[in-house]
């Protein structure tokens, strides 16, 4: 809100140095106005950022004490993190380019250094762990990456091998120059897997030629000369990488499912011309082998510079591992314990001593079990959601074994207590210590299946877990939090059917004592301030939990639910950005497309809120539909749709069924409609809205918009159709508007007090195209204004030697979009606005099938000096705020841009009018100043998505942006109009006040005692 | 399906022209190679078909014939027969029951006759069928086409466009179309106006008349600097030892 009067008061007395003075002060107050910056202490108030790194995929713990306090991951977001043991906390974090690029393909660990290489073995770094450095990186030769290890000269490691599709070379760790390079021989034929170096004086290559024989090779560590050269027999091998590992004294141990037998031998030896055989039946294991499972086998070379273990283990079905040992022969094994059910065994080393960890379930009901109970919210409602009491919780046990008997060690069970609605156990990664009475003490991370890392200490305490899944979140809503107690049996008082039931005495009762709870919660608000206050504020915690949840008083608190890639949903407090709830969806596709739909709001006490997310396979287009509450995010158990058909579009209606939850339409690909819920109550308004119920689809792959109308028998029929032909331009993208939203203000005032009205159509579609054409010359990008209804172009412009990607923004009567010049090779941004007019068509109802007039369209262009990579607008409750751009950057900056910039009628000549009207001239190039950046230093990596909420307050606009990390702010694009500041002088102005009242009181008195002796007088 | 009965039948169609011809004078749509083409030729002729059924089930016959002419300067025009009786009692009835009235046109270009056959499809649009009968039938087609001349689709509305519920007494107002007929090529999105704003920032700089030249350091300070090295020189006479230093830092 700029205050307008200001600058008419200047420009009714212009002079014409009267008028260049104020065109100066109307540009500056402008700044001011939008000048918004966080003070220093503000900082983290309103605001929080959460980093992640996704899912692990190597994690290695640093030196093996007691006290070490670091851990290192890499995971498949191309990230490699270090986090503090103790706390779960980042310690340092490296972003790498996203894609096959940036892709870790191993991380090894040795001392002070973690080696890497990279995209596809492109680059070999190496890193220094203390404070995540790099000390060094060298570019490979091109080539794709089979497999590294270390090597040690002289019980030293001092190389890393690096094993390519057609390549050897050895590098040396301290400064990662090139020692050799080898051309592997007859690489073609030859499929190299694996290298192998025990602390000899030679590394070992093993490729397979499949189903044929194996290749064993043996370079001199000096200067890569081939000393040895063999192959063996091995019909029945296709891949060393997953059937093959190295035990003991360079022993190669393979196993083959299908003759269910494990084959050994040794690599240096020249003696041995080929396998020797050790069928499982011999060891007692062969009925055991789930059918169809591909037998694993786990190996572990604690030291680089010595030989692997004796002991391994075999695994032979999802739940069933056999620790077993390769005897000093070489060539006969022994059992030594078998292990089932057991989900994860790993190795652990800990100065001489080697153990293995074993992760059983563990079925019974806990202890400690977790009740949830609800105790505010349900004793109001129906308690329809309060769970049995001691529910049992699965559980997992870790135990200890030893590797050289296979006995269990004593006193080592871990218990990992598994989620009601988490994922499995996947992966388990154990970090060994010695104890000071020399025993072996551990601690175990565990990943589960929806990329949760959880640190486990003895006997079974959770240190800390971190949701990795929240480094890809897909889609979210906020939702408003519920009433509480008193203020929900407020609200039912005056609720529909309070007063016809009751009588009115019961009435009276009830009212006085909901003005008694009133009072008490009063009172206890009052002993709990009273209480905090002698306290430092340090100790004061408002510790967020399920049940102390309420709606604060501008509704600035709200619940994130928050969808992942993984299929995990969070509930999250927006305030604190603590985790409130967690439900992992089993059985989501990987490449699922996900859509969630607030159907009913917390407005509709006593009914719980509803969400659904509608889960899409991409492949398939099946549908499934997951209903919850959003507050708690337990599934609600509504019937749901059969959907056998692939689901097109999904529509949010307006009309809500008895119950107060909005309607839901699927349309599957016979374009027949599901409607959910589907009570009578329902299909009976659904009949009779029949004819104003319309839909559009768009197939991007033909270039076909088409628009539907839903049949009083709930088939449709298709009245129109628009074709934009593939061959010339492709869809990209196409966007509504936010049905949230509010438009305040009808029209614009201009200079000379005409009004010119906005084009608010709410069915209009912005339909943005790239042309087929790539050449820099001829590429084009297509903005379409497309009515949504009537399938009429209302606009379509072409923006000439223009590329994606194109990011827009469609909201009120504007559409803002960003693209690539590719003749000046700069970002642009450009505007449009849609205007009816100075005169409105029909003032009082907007119909999409009754505007025969189509608007004024007006358009202009800037240059933005960033690329950008995710575009939002700022989003109020009454949308009387102006509106700001909220612009992430690939820097992580997010960028609050003022709408006013992105104004077409911005004037090439400052004139009168322009000038009352307060706009801004117009300047090409588009600024970027840092006061915009609403995250100061908290940069937000890769970020992918802004989503903004309004709040309470008109002010305020809540806004979350997402990628790799989530950071929780507000924005006030018009200042805090509503809101006293902090530092609001409460004293001065009651002091002031009172001293008037006084003043005005004593005076008086004055005035009549000489008014009296006046007229004395 | 209408169970009027005729009660007199025009049997001499009146083909009623009307043609509006939309002339883009700066239809420059980047048809490069189009240049060609512009020359020898003519116009051809696709179909527009209409439908309005009293049970909604599209069933196109034809209205009248659009006259296209693509090149440099697109234009169109449409030569369309009266509506029958039939039609119009059917009209009327679908206007009760406020069903659509819909037309459609093929998918075609304007400026490349090779490509017209290989298209296939239609481009739909509607309108209500009340509003066309209180609007005694006054529509506006709309063709729109994309930077290569495809057509892309077609839109219909009336003028006025509100059912109101008005009764069309005369038929006689229900026989002709009143049809306005246009063509929509894109329109370019403008560039950043750096030119025109430089130019601006350069006529503005010369207003404020010419910056002033950039005197040298001793020009601007001479009156400082002569008192200060006369009053050096006049103590380094006094005293001779630092003189011919402070004379050099003085400068």
């Amino acid at each position: 809100m700029y205050p307008p009067s200001l600058v008419v008061t200047f420009t009714k007395k212009s002079s014409v140095k009267m008028a260049k003075l104020t065109s100066l002060f109307v540009i500056l107050l402008s700044f001011f106005c939008i000048s918004e910056a966080v003070f220093e202490d503000q900082v983290g108030k309103f605001d929080w950022r959460q980093q992640y790194v996704g899912k692990t995929l190597f994690a290695h713990f640093e030196s093996n004490t007691q006290s070490s306090k670091k851990m290192f991951v890499a995971t498949d977001k191309n990230i490699f993190a270090s986090f503090n043991s103790r706390t779960g906390d980042l310690l340092w974090r490296h972003v790498d380019k996203t894609g096959p690029e940036g892709t870790i393909d191993i991380l090894l660990l040795h001392g002070q250094d973690a080696l890497m290489v990279v995209g596809d073995g492109r680059l070999l770094r190496s890193w220094d762990t203390n404070i995540g450095g790099l000390n060094w990186e060298v570019v490979l030769d091109t080539g794709s990456f089979q497999a590294a290890c270390f090597v040690a000269i002289q019980d030293t490691v001092k190389l890393v091998a690096v094993l390519k599709k057609a390549a050897i070379s050895l590098h040396y760790l301290s400064n990662g120059h090139q020692k050799w390079v080898e051309n592997l021989p007859d690489s073609d034929a030859v499929q190299y897997q694996a290298v192998y170096s025990g602390g000899e004086e030679e590394v070992y290559v093993l490729g397979v030629v499949p189903n044929s024989h194996l290749t064993i090779i043996a370079y001199s560590l000096e200067d890569g000369e081939i000393i040895k050269q063999r192959s063996v027999e091995a019909s029945w091998l296709s891949s060393v990488e997953s059937s093959c590992v190295v035990v003991g004294q360079g022993v190669l141990m393979c196993v083959d499912p299908a003759t269910l037998a494990l084959y050994t031998l040794p690599i240096q030896a020249e003696e041995t011309p080929e396998f020797s055989q050790i069928l499982l039946q011999v060891l007692y294991l062969s009925p055991t082998v789930s059918p169809g499972f591909q037998p694993v086998l786990v190996s572990s070379q604690p030291h680089p510079a010595r030989s692997p273990l004796s002991e391994f283990f075999l695994q032979l079905g999802p739940d069933h591992h056999v620790l077993l040992q390769l005897n000093a022969d070489g060539y006969t094994i022994a059992p030594l314990r078998d292990f089932q059910p057991a989900f994860l065994v790993s190795f652990a080393t800990t100065g001489k001593k080697t153990v293995a960890a074993v992760m059983t379930p563990k079925n019974e009901t806990v202890s400690r079990h977790r009740v949830v109970s609800f105790i505010n919210y349900t004793a109001v409602s129906k308690p329809r959601w309060l769970s049995p009491l001691p529910f049992p919780l699965q559980a997992c046990a870790i135990n200890l074994f030893s590797v050289d008997s296979g006995r269990r060690l004593l006193d080592t069970t871990v218990l990992f207590p598994l989620e009601p609605n988490g994922g499995k156990p996947h992966m388990l990664y154990v970090h060994a210590f010695l104890k000071k009475d020399d025993s072996v003490g551990y601690r175990v991370l565990v990943q589960t299946q929806d990329h949760a890392l959880t640190f486990i200490q003895q006997p079974g305490r959770v240190v800390w877990t971190r949701e990795e899944a929240l480094a890809d979140v897909v889609t979210m809503e906020m939702v408003d939090l519920p009433l509480t107690g008193t203020q929900a049996e407020l609200e039912g008082e005056f609720g529909k059917k309070a007063g016809k039931e009751h009588g009115l005495f019961p009435m009276v009762l009830k009212r006085l004592s909901s003005q008694v709870t009133l009072l008490q919660a009063w009172l206890a608000h009052l002993w709990k301030l009273f209480y905090e206050a002698r306290k430092p504020r340090s100790q004061v915690k408002n510790e967020v939990t399920i049940e102390t949840l309420s709606r604060d008083e501008f509704n600035l608190q709200k619940m994130m639910v928050m969808v992942t890639a993984s299929g995990k949903l969070f509930g999250i407090d927006s305030k604190s950005g603590s985790i409130l709830w967690k439900h992992y969806l089993e059985n989501v596709q990987p490449n699922a497309a996900f859509k969630l739909i607030v159907q009913r709001t917390t407005a509709h006490f006593p009914h719980p809120p509803q969400c659904t997310l509608l889960i899409k396979d991409k492949d398939t287009g099946l549908a499934t539909l997951h209903v919850f509450n959003p507050i708690f995010g337990r599934k609600s158990h509504i019937a749901l749709p059969a959907l056998p058909r692939p689901i097109l579009q999904s529509l949010l209606l307006p009309v809500i069924d008895q119950d107060y939850a909005k309607v839901l339409l699927l349309v599957d690909d016979q374009y027949k409609v599901t409607a959910f819920p589907s009570t009578k109550n329902v299909l009976q308004q659904l009949q009779e809205m029949a004819s104003s119920i319309f839909f559009y689809l768009i197939r991007s792959e033909h270039g076909n918009l088409s628009g539907f109308r839903l049949r009083k028998d709930l088939s449709t029929e298709r009245i129109w159709e628009v074709v934009l032909p593939t061959e010339v331009q492709k869809i990209v993208a196409v966007k509504g508007k936010r049905p949230n939203e509010h438009v305040h203000s009808q029209g614009r005032v201009m200079g000379d007090r005409s009004v010119l009205y906005k084009y608010l159509n709410p069915n209009l579609l912005a339909v943005v195209t790239e042309s087929t054409d790539a050449h820099p010359e001829r590429a084009f990008v297509g903005v379409f204004l497309v009515d949504g209804v009537t399938g009429r172009i209302i606009h379509e412009a072409v923006q000439r030697k223009a590329r994606g990607p194109v990011h827009f923004v469609h909201s009120e009567n504007w559409v803002v979009y960003e693209y690539w010049n590719t003749k000046s090779r700069r970002n642009e941004f450009s505007v449009l606005e849609l205007f009816e007019g100075t005169e409105l068509y029909n003032s009082t109802v907007f119909s999409s099938l009754d505007r025969p007039h189509l608007p004024q369209v007006l358009q202009q262009t800037y240059i933005f000096p960033s690329p950008i990579t995710t575009m939002e607008a700022t989003l109020t409750e009454k949308g009387i705020t102006s509106r700001h751009l909220l612009v992430g950057l690939p820097s992580g900056a997010i960028l609050s841009l003022p709408k006013m910039f992105l104004d077409p009628r911005r004037p090439e000549v400052v004139t009168e009018h322009s000038r009352e009207e307060n706009l801004i001239p117009y300047a090409p190039e588009m600024p970027i100043r840092t006061e915009w950046f609403i995250n100061y230093n908290q940069t937000v990596a890769r970020v992918k998505g802004i989503y903004t909420a309004p709040s309470g307050l008109e002010s305020t606009c809540l806004v979350v942006a997402y990628g790799l990390d989530i950071y929780q702010t507000r924005v006030y694009p018009s200042k805090q109009f509503d809101v006293l500041k902090d530092d609001y002088d409460y004293v001065l102005i009651s002091s002031v006040l009172f001293a008037l009242f006084f003043a005005t009181m004593i005076s008086k008195r004055l005035a009549q005692v000489k008014l009296l002796n006046r007229a004395w007088r | 399906m209408a169970s009027v009965p005729r009660s007199f039948l025009l049997l001499s169609i009146i083909p009623t022209i009307l043609i509006l011809c939309a002339d883009f004078a700066c239809c420059n749509t980047g048809r490069k190679t189009g240049d060609g083409l512009d020359t020898d030729f003519s116009g051809f002729s696709v179909p527009l078909e209409h439908s309005f059924e009293v049970d909604d089930v599209s069933r196109f016959r034809m209205r009248g014939a659009l006259q296209l002419r693509g090149g440099r300067e697109t234009s169109v025009s449409l030569s369309q027969s009266q509506l029958s009786e039939e039609d119009r009692n059917t009209l009327k009835e679908v206007a009760a029951v406020d069903g659509l009235y819909k037309i459609r046109v093929p998918r075609v270009s304007l400026t490349d006759r090779q490509t017209e056959r290989q298209m296939d499809g239609y481009l739909t649009a509607f309108v209500r069928a009340c509003s066309l009968v209180e609007s005694h039938l006054s529509d506006v087609i709309t063709l729109h086409t994309d930077v290569s001349g495809y057509l892309i689709g077609v839109s219909i509305v009336t003028i006025p466009g509100a059912c109101r519920g008005t009764e069309v007494e005369d038929e006689v107002d229900l026989e002709a179309f009143n049809t306005t007929l246009t063509i929509i090529v894109p329109t370019n999105a403008p560039q950043p106006e750096t030119a025109l704003f430089i130019e601006r920032m350069d006529i503005e700089h010369e207003k404020r008349g010419k910056p002033q030249e950039q005197k040298s350091f001793f020009a601007k300070y001479w009156m400082y600097i002569v008192p200060l090295v006369l009053f050096l020189m006049m103590s380094g006479a006094q005293d001779q030892s630092g003189g011919g230093a402070a004379n050099g830092g003085g400068r």
